[in-house]
Order: structure tokens, then sequence, then C-alpha cells
């Protein structure tokens, strides 16, 4: 395999996870708290691809296409929930929408 | 040692430099940002440094499919609604650091040990040496076989996922402007 090992992409995908679960932890708004989890989501593929590539079988690649589709459904209803909270005009900070009414 | 140093090794450990960085300093700027439209934009330059690492990795569909759908698709979705939202500046850290954004450092930190450590202990050994592939390895022939013979559940599984994921969409925007009209008529 040419250029670096595989344990130099887990550690790219290790801090990418570690960046993603700080800015869920810390950030307010609900967008950037999806671009967020976003990363972490990616973190996982990137790991999953290198592990692929490592055992030479090609499982790890359809998994991480999986991940893809499952991400870009979690976005669809995210979104349409953060457009549904502006609409109903609350205000965007997850420390504020605290409370469910049915 | 001969492999070490030959030029096809060296450009790519070039190549994996620059997209490596590319791909931490974005994802620092997407959690680091206070406009939520350059936090997208930093994801877009994220994504694109991924499917660079996902190329040296041997997965070119993947790759592909990560510019086409995440990079294309998804962020301009993203983009649309925070244009449709506005940009409300977030400033997460505004007055110096408070003891949540410590905590979350913490916790962040100990997420990345605790990542190392397992992957060390569990594969330290075996990840020095890889499989050697096939030229057709990652190619989208050899993905769709292994997608519709192995792995045929997940393929459905996943048009389901997707279906329920769009009805959801309809279903929470249908319900966003019933709010709103009646918010009008009693306003």
């Amino acid at each position: 395999m040419l250029g670096p090992g595989v344990f130099w992409y887990l550690g790219v995908s290790a801090f990418l996870f570690a960046t993603g679960a700080f800015g869920v932890l810390v950030r307010r708004s609900p967008l950037i708290i999806l671009l967020a989890l976003e990363i972490m989501l990616n973190a996982g593929n990137l790991a999953l691809i290198a592990f692929s590539r490592q055992q030479g079988r090609a499982d790890g690649q359809i998994f991480a296409l999986t991940v893809m589709a499952v991400a870009a459904a979690e976005v669809v209803v995210g979104l349409g929930l953060i457009v549904a909270i502006s609409r109903r005009r609350l205000a965007l900070d997850v420390d504020k929408l605290t409370s469910l009414r049915g | 040692m001969l492999l070490a140093f030959s030029a096809g090794n060296v450009a790519t450990w070039i190549v994996w430099v620059v997209a490596a960085f590319a791909c931490l300093a974005s994802g620092v700027a997407v959690v680091t940002f206070t406009n939520p439209f350059y936090s997208a934009l930093a994801l877009i330059g994220n994504l694109g440094a991924l499917a660079v690492l996902y190329l040296l990795l041997a997965a070119e569909f993947v790759a592909a499919a990560q510019v086409l759908v995440y990079a294309g698709a998804v962020m301009v979705m993203f983009l649309f609604v925070i244009a449709y939202l506005g940009s409300h500046a977030d400033t997460p850290w505004a007055g110096g650091p408070s003891w949540q954004t410590l905590g979350a450092v913490g916790a962040a930190g100990a997420i990345f040990v605790e990542i190392v450590v397992v992957i060390g202990l569990s594969a330290g050994g075996r990840l020095s040496h890889s499989a050697r592939l096939p030229d057709s390895f990652g190619s989208p022939q050899q993905i769709g076989r292994v997608f519709v013979t192995d792995h045929l559940l997940a393929f459905e599984t996943t048009s389901i996922v997707l279906l329920v994921a769009a009805i959801g969409g309809v279903v929470l925007g249908a319900h966003a402007r019933e709010d709103v009209d009646g918010l009008e008529e009693a306003g």
C-alpha cells in the first residue's frame, strides 16, 4: 500500500469524530448541531473505508454507502423539524427548546 | 525499504498530508464559525477533502457518491434552509470560556483518547500490513455486485428508510403550514 498506513487514516477519523462530538456538545443552534453530526458520521465512514482497504474486502464500503443514505434521511427529517420550529416562531436555540407539547 | 522512498509513495504521502490537514482544519472550522452559512461552506470543504482520502483508500465509487450526494445534494439543501431562516449568529464563546465549553473539550478529548486506545489495543498489531488488492477494488462494478448479492437486504432496507424520511419531511412541512394558517386566522 502506497503512502501512509491505515492507522494514520484512523487517527484522522478519531480526531474528526471528537471534533464533531465537541460541536454537538457546545453549540446551541440546531443547524450547526446537524452539521457537527454530519462530521461524526463522516468520521465513522472514513474508519469503515480504511478498514475495508486493510482487509481487502468491499463490505466496509457497502456499509459506508448505507451510512450515507441514512445520513441523507436524517438531514431531511432534521431540517424539516428546524423549519417547523422556526415557523412556530420559537427560538432556534436548543437550550430554550426544553418542553414538549402535544 | 526500497518502496518507502519511491516517487509514487512520496506523492501519495504529499496528497495525504494536504487532504488530511484540509479535512481536520475544515472540521474545526465547522464547529468554531459563528455564522451557520460559513459552517456549511466549511463542511463542503471537509466532504471534498474526505473524498480525496477515500480515493487514496481505493474507494472510487464511494468518493464519487460522496461528492455527488453529500457535497452536492445534501449541502444544497442545508444552504437553502440556512438562507430561508436567515443567518442568526450563534456565539457559544462570547464572554470567555464557560464551564460548558471546558466540559465539552474534556468530553471530546476523552472520546478521542478512547477511540485511539481501543483501536490500538484490539487491532494495533494487525494494522501495519494491509491486503493486496485486485485492480477492480472499489469500482462501481464490484460495489454493485456485492450490493445485490451479499447485501441485498441492506440495499432494500435503505430504500424503505429513504421513503419513510421523504414522507416524514412532507408530513412535517404540512403540519407547519396548518399551524401558520391557524395563527393567521386567529390573529
